[in-house]
């Protein structure tokens, strides 16, 4: 859907300039001169759902062997060139996209384009470092594993959908990472990274024109690629409730309550996000930063019916822009002595009120201060500047950021009574315990 | 009052008539200001018989003073959008927070009642206490901690200050009191060991009279110094592995008792650590055991020289079946940079990361206030942003290798390990 009140046509801010080279890459370059720093961010158009059966994790994969060495950069000196002007890098992959990052002394911008470039085109995807990165993912998946509410987070949201390549993991199954190939590896990297299916977001301490120059120089001479094909699958209505519970070694309980949300474009997007605000409070929309600490949450309904009368340690809500349909999903730690079931019901009965009764006009004016907050306070840094203007081109397509403040104030109360009644219902919510046993007993049913 | 402004990151530093230290850095980046409000209160201070007092007084502090309520400060908080972030380490206790600028004098208002006017509500230690044990029963099934907290207590043994567990146990969290709450408090969170940090859109003349208002009438009492013990001496290397059912990966800490963050040798352990465990990926460390071996997602070390003697830690998660070599991976990457020390390449590579890296250091408003209150804390001067680089700068190989040599000895490490059981494992138990 498309039906976010974006105002139109969309212009760039004054300091900011976009442009598509003639081989379809578009680059933004915002000038932000409050420190000598510059941020790169390479944004492609892959993720996890565009990855079919058998190779799920190809996209995360591909993402570290990008760290392993170019035709014109070693694998050994991948490390060193953004160091020198005291960089930092890294690289990310989502469900709907991956994504490359160097901030550094504005000195280091040519070289911190020069990698990202050779990132596009020249990925050498040696077999010995593909096998050598295969047992470092397995152990990331591990790592994973290691926490009971990631755990339980990749078993309901594969629950959650039945036909959407959401379901999977990020990371990938694991028979799939044990058996994919360099040659599968290859061929997905070739496919996706290619000038038209990416961005490249430059923003800190440059000339405008400058920097739009290196970039030509650096990217120009890439060739196109053929658009890539992507299977569009829509979920299934889910009929009824759907329940996962995991019974494993561990000393706390964990439960997850998820539900179909809107894609970032939908009408409903708004709604849910200040809805969320009110249920578990405001975190904001900048997964790079936004996500690590505590939002302001103790007038938040479920903080004041489960952590304050203490049912749960902690409670969070979790509403994310994506390019389609993903899940709105709360998390729950039960408390010490207390039974899942108890969680449980207390979650539920709050949901409840609020699909009977709504969020009243304080919640729902404390949501949309929060939420303005947030936009401020996620956007303190170049990197995470840059972070949300590759984000929201790569997921929702222009001119949805600039709108993100005036869509969060349009909100009403009526907009978010509306969307918890229609979207909160428990016939359609997934269901995940994370039930602690003692040693021995574990599996999942 | 004593006003001092300077050149450079240009802070302003004021001392309060009751010793509090007021740290103003006013940054025009976005319309919001964190405050960072730091007592010398942390787990040093408390009864070493009853881990888990500061913890608690931390997770009950914003709940309820003598003026506001916990429902009215809750409240006011989140109609702002503010999340008060109460922290305690071994040595302070915290408050910190990022405002809207329009924001900033009733939220520096609501921070400084916190610190000063807290009730402790017997009904609040009640629900703060049940959540602190379930965060210990949390940490009790986390390999990564499990095998930290162990380090810490090989190191250092189970009642140093930086041995023993941070939240306490259950058993000790059980026996706090009110009391423990109230006499901490009273002892450790008062001006005279308060440095109040503020970066952000606010004019520092501003802040400070906010400051200087809120602190108004609040004395200080005698703060007693309590020095932190040396690390128990050992002279061989210890190993513990510790049974968690269930999981799918070990984590490993390996590591030393280093030294005090005003050792003279300070830079030249810092370089000598970004060597071993940082630059990159992770240093020499991430090179082998994740570059060249495919054994770990993360393998990598810290340095965290503090009032007492810090340790240097490396930590790895690996996959059970190769705990062995993985522990034998960081013998080997130990040895051989104790024994040899770094190349000359290396050397200046990390100098001039770390020298590089002072822009991104200070580039939040976060990261600024940290910043001050680290220097204020160990006194490192106002002005410390422009002589960082030149205390690296000097830094000679002969001092890295030295470092390099006096600490990173397999033989005197001490090794935890947390996960599944396997035989291997159980050996070291």
């Amino acid at each position: 859907m498309d039906d976010m009140p974006v105002s139109e046509p969309y212009t760039a801010p004054r300091d900011t300039r976009e442009v598509h080279l003639d081989n379809g890459l578009k680059i933004v370059v915002k000038s932000v001169r409050t420190a000598p720093l510059v941020s790169v961010w390479c944004w492609y158009r892959v993720g996890s759902r565009d990855e079919g059966p058998g190779h799920t994790g190809a996209s995360h994969w591909v993402e570290h062997m990008n760290f392993k060495g170019t035709t014109n950069i070693p694998r050994d000196e991948m490390k060193g060139i953004v160091e020198r002007f005291g960089g930092m890098w890294n690289g990310y992959t989502w469900i709907d996209q991956t994504t490359y990052l160097e901030t550094a002394g504005r000195d280091a911008l040519d070289q911190m384009l020069f990698i990202e470039a050779e990132r596009m085109a020249n990925g050498i995807y040696d077999p010995a470092e593909c096998e050598s990165e295969r047992t470092v993912i397995i152990s990331e998946l591990q790592g994973g594993e290691n926490d009971p509410d990631q755990l339980l987070d990749s078993e309901v949201t594969a629950t959650a959908f039945r036909a959407h390549p959401y379901r999977h993991p990020t990371i990938g199954w694991i028979e799939d990472l044990k058996r994919m190939t360099r040659d599968e590896l290859y061929a997905h990297y070739r496919r996706f990274y290619i000038p038209n299916n990416a961005t490249l977001v430059v923003v800190g301490d440059v000339e405008l024109d400058d920097a739009l120059r290196l970039a030509e120089k650096r990217f120009g001479h890439i060739q196109p690629g053929p658009e890539p094909a992507r299977t569009m699958v829509a979920e299934p209505p889910q009929l009824g409730e759907r329940r996962v519970v995991i019974e494993r070694p561990g000393t706390t309980g964990y439960l997850k309550l998820a539900w179909h949300a809107p894609a970032a474009r939908d009408e409903d997007f708004f709604p849910m996000l200040v809805l969320d605000a009110v249920i578990a409070g405001a975190k904001g929309t900048n997964i790079w930063c936004s996500f690590r600490g505590m939002p302001p949450q103790r007038r938040a309904r479920l903080y004041t019916a489960l952590v304050e009368r203490g049912l749960a340690s902690s409670v969070s809500g979790a509403l994310l822009p994506t390019a389609q349909p993903f899940l709105y999903t709360l998390s729950l730690t039960a408390m010490e002595g207390v039974d899942l079931p108890a969680v449980e019901a207390a979650a539920f009965d709050e949901i409840e009120r609020l699909r009977t009764s709504g969020a009243t006009e304080v919640e729902v004016a404390r949501a949309r201060r929060q939420l303005r907050a947030r936009t401020v306070f996620e956007n303190d840094s170049v990197t995470n500047i840059a972070h949300q203007l590759g984000y929201f081109e790569t997921v929702t397509g222009p001119g949805f950021y600039t709108a993100l403040r005036d869509c969060i104030d349009a909100v009403t109360p009526e907009q978010v009574a509306d969307a918890a009644r229609r979207r909160l219902s428990r016939q359609q919510c997934t269901v995940g315990w994370f039930k602690p046993t003692s040693a021995g007993a574990e599996g999942a049913r | 009052m004593t006003t001092a402004a300077i050149r450079g990151l240009s802070p302003e530093r004021t001392v309060l008539d009751n010793g509090a230290v007021v740290i103003i850095q006013e940054t025009p980046t976005t319309p919001a200001v964190t405050i960072l409000a730091t007592f010398l209160a942390g787990g040093l201070y408390e009864p070493a018989d009853v881990p888990g007092v500061a913890y608690l007084t931390g997770r009950v502090l914003d709940r309820g003073t003598e003026r506001r309520s916990a429902e009215v400060i809750s409240e006011q908080l989140d109609d702002r959008g503010v999340a008060l972030k109460v922290s305690t380490t071994r040595h302070t206790i915290s408050l910190g927070c990022t405002c809207l600028a329009e924001d900033f004098d009733d939220v520096l208002s609501i921070v400084l009642d916190v610190a000063r006017r807290p009730l402790f509500p017997e009904p609040e230690i009640a629900k703060r206490r049940a959540e602190a044990i379930t965060a210990v029963r949390q940490d009790d099934d986390n390999p990564a901690v499990r095998a930290t907290e162990t380090f810490f207590e090989l190191v250092y043994g189970a009642t140093h200050p930086y041995g023993r567990r941070a939240k306490g146990s259950i058993e000790s969290i059980e026996r706090i009191q009110r009391e423990h709450l109230v006499r901490l408090h009273a002892a450790r969170v008062l001006p005279g060991a308060l440095t109040l940090v503020v970066v952000g859109d606010v004019r520092p003349s501003h802040a400070l009279d906010r400051a200087a208002y809120e602190i108004e009438g609040w004395h200080s009492g005698q703060l007693e110094d309590v020095p932190v013990p040396p690390p128990p001496s050992r002279s061989g290397r210890v190993e513990r592995f510790v049974v968690i059912p269930g999981k799918s990966q070990t984590d490993v800490t390996y590591g030393f008792a280093a030294i005090r963050r005003l050792d003279p040798r300070y830079y030249a352990y810092w370089i000598m650590n970004n060597i071993l465990g940082q630059f990159g990926l992770g240093g020499r460390l991430a090179d082998n055991i994740r570059e060249r071996q495919g054994m770990a997602y993360y393998a990598f070390s810290a340095f965290d020289a503090s009032v007492g003697e810090g340790p240097l830690v490396i930590r790895a998660g690996v996959d059970p079946a190769n705990l062995e070599r993985a522990i034998a991976a960081i013998d080997d990457e130990v040895r051989a940079l104790g024994t040899d020390g770094p190349t000359e390449r290396e050397l200046q590579e990390s100098r001039d990361y770390l020298i590089g890296s002072l822009p991104r250091m200070l580039e939040t408003n976060q990261s600024i206030a940290t910043f001050l209150q680290n220097a204020e804390q160990f006194g490192l001067g106002l002005d410390y942003d422009r002589h960082l680089a030149s205390h690296l700068d000097r830094v000679q190989m002969d001092e890295v290798r030295a470092a390099a040599a006096e600490i990173l000895d397999p033989d005197r490490a001490a090794v935890a390990a947390a996960g599944p059981s396997t035989g291997a494992s159980e050996a070291r138990s």
